[in-house]
Order: structure tokens, then sequence, then C-alpha cells
């Protein structure tokens, strides 16, 4: 049974399967923000070869029962198919894409090329003043390489939001 | 497009909702809706009832829909007619109420631009609806009414808005057959047996029950109530309505403990602070019923039916939830219990049934009505010789309200036997709801006694209806409180902000007899208590709208009360009764 006095948050990653139609998307945010519940990262985009269903991909936190309360709102919404509580339902593994700009020129422009390597980030463009590094991972790892680009001519960052899925056979 | 569309949009979305069971629409024209008004003028099997403003439409079709229920359907224009639907459409949303809204809009190469009388209606009224929709394809209109209809209706009903884009409803469409599922959209109505077992099996061994039922079982169907009043009498446990689910449970049985809440009596709020099994039946438990969460029924086991999974462990845990349809689960909790063989406390039940009594003595709706020839009428006496003299006529009686003090003494001092009967607007809490709610009920019953009981505020809010009633002929009685005050905020103040009555007297009324007069209606008045009786017999037997305009005491407040903030255990009793319960916290004050 759930605990008004369990006040510990947790964070949790939703995944909700929705109509692809116009105002879905909306109707989500509008529901978190209407309720007062935290966005800590939102991906939305179709997942079907017809473009009927796009998977919109939440981070949130709260107390247990709000995190209950969040997923009983989405599901009751209309367009929504399925949710899916990746953190609780089980291992999940989440990435994120980051584009992120560096300038610098000399030593410094060394270093951020080798820790760029050391992430197994890629190099997407470059001048001779400039990069732009791609890297993909979990959002601790792109945080991680984020703060260590900051003293190496740390520009201008571009992040995707999570996507995720259970691991293994399962499907929600 | 084949050359057999020979029907416009306006044609297919009439078609659309008779094949619905669509009988009236409440609604008020304008350009963008044109081609609709048109459409309905050259046909009969619907009938339009023109109000007099567009908020009067919602609160129309709720009254319609919930003395019925029935879907209410609402036509306004776009623009200001969407917006003016705004707060009817949350008010049907907080409390469930199955409603149809189609709203005019621009033209669709036009949306966007600004144009006259745009406004973005789904974006307005997506946190206002259950759902909408903006059409923006002939081929898709048919569809889309039917499916609006069944998300209005099915699961936890509520509002639905279609925004109809002008050359949608002019140029042909169409036709497709009503459907009855949607893709994603699957309310769950069966109740899971498993639960239904744990459920009986926590009732077999409660000392102390309880049932807390509310609008859930009316929104169920009238069949939810009697099996509900059937669960009771075979249980034996006490039994405690919302203000929504008054009329779900006979008032005149002796198991029923009144209304709960913050001006619930003291014996069900009692009990419900003591119980040590709480059953809950389409019941949400809001702030207003619940007081102080930490402190509400602290030492119940708690079972909670709700078709809407979201208004389980919103605000209170609990240890068995049944997602279902509140009959459906009735059904089978009585069928359960009935095939269990598991014993009961009797003892403790009885036990319990003389602490109740005991609270019950308290009598805690209890007033002094000086009944002298010339002296002021108790607000509270007035509804309870309404109640008696209609009671006494035995003739079919509805009664809205607006949204108070004359709310909470109807809910009170007005006992409903049946479902159905009631239309309050509780969520919301709608000053302006009752006059328009009214004329909606009375449209669907026309040989019934509607009565809104008004505050001389509230009243105020829809009153341009009063031209609807005459043009209609809708012999509809409103029956006004009149205390010149605003007398919930002034009760508050007088409370909680020393007894500074800020802005709420009403220092300019009309006088309410011309008024009515005006709107050709007739006028009357009850200044004393020696008058009242007369006036109530004679607005009775008037054949057509009546303003009964009844002076009350000015002094008078809404007790018992639960202050914000306080616990069930920590009432507020009248002056009838010994000093009792807290005053109001700090933290309380902050509270609404």
């Amino acid at each position: 049974m759930l605990s008004p006095t369990d006040t510990t948050p947790r964070s949790a990653t939703i995944s909700v399967l929705v109509d692809n139609e116009s105002g879905v998307l909306a109707r989500v945010i509008g529901l978190f923000s209407g309720r007062g519940y935290n966005i800590d990262s939102l991906t939305v985009a179709p997942v079907d070869a017809a473009g009927m269903h796009s998977r919109i991909n939440v981070v949130t936190s709260g107390t247990s029962m709000v995190i209950e309360q969040i997923k009983a709102q989405l599901d009751r919404l209309v367009p929504v198919h399925r949710v899916a509580d990746l953190t609780m339902d089980g291992p999940h593994v989440a990435r994120e894409l980051a584009l992120v700009k560096v300038i610098g020129t000399g030593e410094k422009r060394v270093e951020a090329m080798r820790i760029a390597d050391t992430f197994r980030a890629h190099v997407v463009d470059t001048t001779l003043g400039s990069f732009v590094f791609e890297l993909t991972g979990a959002t601790d790892k792109i945080d991680a390489f984020i703060e260590l680009m900051r003293d190496l001519g740390l520009a201008e960052v571009s992040r995707s939001g999570i996507a995720a899925l259970a691991r293994g056979s399962r499907v929600i | 497009m084949s050359a057999e569309l020979t029907q416009s949009g306006a044609e297919i979305l009439l078609r659309a909702l008779k094949d619905q069971g669509v009988e009236v629409i409440f609604g008020y024209p304008g350009g963008a809706v044109l081609p609709i008004y048109d459409a309905l003028f050259k046909q009969n099997a619907i009938r339009h009832v023109l109000v007099r403003q567009e908020g009067g439409a919602v609160h129309a079709a709720e009254g319609y829909a919930r003395s019925t229920g029935k879907v209410g359907v609402v036509l306004v224009t776009s623009g200001p007619g969407a917006t003016n639907a705004v707060t009817g459409l949350v008010d049907a949303l907080m409390d469930s109420i199955p409603i149809i809204c189609l709203t005019g809009q621009v033209p669709t190469h036009l949306i966007g631009n600004d144009a006259f009388q745009e406004a973005d209606t789904t974006g307005i009224t997506r946190p206002a609806t259950k759902h909408n929709y903006l059409v923006k394809r002939g081929e898709d209109l048919a569809r889309i009414v039917h499916e609006a209809f069944y998300v209005a209706r099915s699961g936890r009903p509520g509002p639905v808005v279609i925004d109809l884009p002008k050359d949608i409803v002019i140029n042909p469409a169409p036709y497709a057959e009503p459907t009855f599922s949607h893709p994603s959209y699957r309310p769950r109505t069966e109740p899971d047996l498993g639960q239904i077992a744990k459920a009986v099996a926590l009732m077999k061994q409660a000392k102390r029950p309880m049932i807390y039922a509310g609008g859930g079982v009316i929104n169920s169907g009238p069949q939810a109530s009697e099996t509900l009043t059937k669960l009771a009498r075979l249980t034996g446990f006490p039994i405690t309505n919302t203000l929504m689910g008054l009329g779900c449970y006979p008032a005149s049985d002796p198991q029923f403990l009144g209304m709960l809440g913050m001006h619930g009596t003291y014996e069900a709020n009692l009990a419900m602070h003591g119980c040590d099994m709480l059953l809950a039946v389409g019941a949400r438990f809001d702030d207003r019923v619940t007081g102080r969460l930490n402190a509400f029924s602290q030492d119940s086991r708690k079972i909670h039916i709700d078709i809407d999974g979201s208004s389980i462990n919103k605000n209170v845990p609990v240890e068995v939830p049944i997602i279902a349809d509140a009959g459906k689960a009735l059904d089978a909790l009585l069928a359960a219990w009935e095939a269990s063989d598991a014993p009961v406390d009797k003892p403790a039940l009885a036990t319990w049934w003389r602490q109740i009594d005991e609270w019950k003595a308290k009598d805690s709706l209890k007033f002094t009505q000086n009944m002298t020839r010339g002296s002021i009428i108790k607000p509270q006496y007035a509804i309870q010789r309404l109640f008696e003299i209609t009671r006494a006529r035995k003739q079919e009686v509805f009664i809205t309200t607006e949204v108070g003090q004359h709310q909470m003494w109807a809910a009170q001092h007005f006992h409903f036997e049946k479902p159905n009967r009631w239309m309050t607007s509780g969520g919301l809490g709608t000053m302006g709801y009752g006059l328009p709610a009214a004329m909606g009920v009375q449209i669907a019953h026309p040989d019934a006694l509607v009565i809104d009981i008004a505050g001389e505020a509230s009243i105020l809010m829809n009153i341009q209806e009063m031209g609807t009633l005459s043009q209609y002929r809708l012999p509809v009685k409103v029956f006004i409180l009149n205390n010149q005050y605003m007398g919930m905020v002034r009760q508050w103040q007088e409370l909680l902000h020393g007894s500074r009555y800020s802005e709420t007297y009403s220092a300019a009324l009309p006088d309410f007899v011309k008024l009515a007069d005006a709107f050709h209606a007739t006028g009357m008045r009850a200044q004393t208590v020696d008058e009242l009786d007369d006036v109530i017999n004679a607005m009775l037997d008037c054949p057509t709208a009546v303003i009964a305009d009844i002076a009350v005491d000015q002094a008078e407040n809404c007790f018992p009360m639960i202050p914000s903030g306080a616990a069930h255990n920590q009432m507020l009793l009248g002056p009838e009764h010994e000093a009792s319960g807290v005053g109001v916290t700090d933290a309380g004050m902050a509270l609404v």
C-alpha cells in the first residue's frame, strides 16, 4: 500500500504510447504543468512505420504517491494507449544524444579532442577554431563530458532528452 | 469526393446527433455556426433551446444530463461563444457530467490568423474538458461526433468539445455509423473479483464500519443506488453521502447519517473519523470531505470503488482499490457478501450504532426559529418548510442550487429519496449554476416541480436566463434566501478575518419582485416568518416561473463546520450547542 508519509522523491522514467495526432503533446505537457509535476526530460517521436503512434519518454520525479498519480492521470487521457514506468517495471536502458560545441585553439583544443576520444564522442563539425562533438550515452555520462569541456572552451550544448526501452524481451 | 455526398457537414452533424439520441440542444447562434443553425431550422427531430448567454447553455445541459442520465448537448459560436462556455465545461469536468459542446470555429484556412471571433478553442478547453477535437476534414466529422459521445458518457463521464470550422459544416461530408469502442480509450467497468473478495473479507471483519458514497453511484444509473441501498440494509452499516451523492441513498432511512464533510453532520463526520473500515463508493476524497488529510479516518482499513483509476490513492491511500463502475462493483460486492459465510461481529456493530446514536442525539443541524408573528425567517427554516410542503404535495421535485450558504443549508435540510433529483455545483462551486441548470431540468421533465434554491448574490450571475424561462414557458421556481450578503464569504470573514466584511454586502440589490415581472414571471416576497408558508404555497401553485424573494436572517452562519485545516473531530457547532471543537489554525487560514 502506498504511504502518504513516504516523502522521499524518486526519479521515474515513464514511456507513453500515444496516437500521433495534433495536440497530444500539449495534452501531456499540460497535464504535467497543470498538476504541478516535474519534467526533467522529455522526448517525443513517431515510432511505427505508419506514423500512427508516437512514443513520449518523460523523466519525472516525485514521491511514490505522486508517481502513481502521474501514471494514472496519463493513462486516462483519451489518445494514450499505454503507460509504462520503466524505472519500476524492471531494468531499462536510457540514452540521450548531445551536440556539444567547443571553441578553442592550441593545447585546450588538443585536450578537448583527447577527452572526446575517451568518451567515444564523434566530431560532426570542425573548423580551425571549433568542434561540434556528438555524444550518446546515459545522462550522467553526458553531464560528465560537458563538465570537462567547461574549462576547454565549451560554447553551446544541445541535448535530445532521453529515449528509453526496457531491457530484455519485454515491450510496453 | 464522390458525387453521392449530398449532405452538408451541418446536416451530417445533426444526423449524427440524432443517431446518438439527442433530443435537445442548448445554444446561442453566431457567425461561425450559422450553417448549423440553418440546418436546425430545416428539421424537426432536434429541439433547440435558445439561452441568453453561452455559460447558461452549458449549465442547462448539465441540469438536463444530471436529471436524466443522458448526455447534454451545447451549441455555441466561435470566439466569445466558446470562451463563455468554459466555466460550464470545467464545472462539468469537476462533477463528472457528460456534455457535448459544439463550438463554431473560423474556416480552416483562417485558423491561426487572428480572424474575427477566432479563439484557440481546443487550446483553451484542453484542461477544461475530458477530451476535445478540432475537425479538420469533412470525412472525419461523423466519426468524431460518435467518438465524442462515447468518450463523454463512458468511464468517468465528462465534457467533450468538438470545434467545427465553418467550412467543415458548409462543405459536403460523408456519414459514418455510430461506434461504441475506441482504440486507446477503454475504461474499465468490470470489477476484479479477487479485489471484491478482499473487500468483503474486510467488511465482514469490521467492528466499526462506514459506507461513504458519492456522485459515482448516481452516474452509474438508478440501479446502482438500489444495489447500494440493498447492500447497506443487508450489512446494517451506517452510510453517509457526499454533496454530489445526495439521493443515491434514501435520506429517510435510519442508517443514513446525512451528508459528510465541511458542513456535514456531526454523526457522519465522527463516524468517518472513528470507523475501522471505510467503504468508499464513487467518491473521490475531496478536500471538502476529508478535512486535514493526516488526521482523516486514521484507524480505518479502506476500500475504494472508483471508475477513474486516478481518483484512487490520490489523496488517501487505500488498502483495497477497485477500479470499476460503481453499480457493477456493488452488484459483485452484494453477491460476494451473500455468498460468504464468514461471521459478522454483531455485538461490535451494535456498540458502534449506540455510539453513532449518541452523536446523532446532538442534533447538529438544530436551529431555533422564533415563530412570533413578524419574526425574521431563519434560512434553514425556509428550506425545511419548502421541503415539508413539497413533500406533502407528493409531486416529483427536482432541486438545483447556486453556490454558498443556501446551497449547504439545502443539502442539510432538503432530503432526497431518489438519485438524479439534486443538481448542485460541487467541485467547481460555480455561482450562477442553479437557474440555468433548473432550466435544463425543466426541459427534460416538463411536468415536474423544479426549484432553484438560490442566494441573492448567486442568482444575479445568470439572471438573464429568466428570459429563457419566459420564452419557453418553463415554470421554474427560484427560491431566493436573501440575506443581502455573499453569505458564505461573509461567514468566513466573520470566523477568519475579524468580521471585516470586505465587499460582501450587496448594497444595491434589485427589487426581485419587479425583476420577475420584467421577465414575464411572477414575483413574490416573504419578509417575516408568518408570511413564509403562504408564499411557498403561492409559488408552488403558480403556473408560471416564479422568483420568491425570502428575506432571511443576515447574521446566520452555516454549521456544523469543519474549518479548513481541521480534522473531522474538530467540528465547529452552531450557537445552539455549547462551544466545542477548535478554532482555525494559521495553516488552515491559507487553505480555501
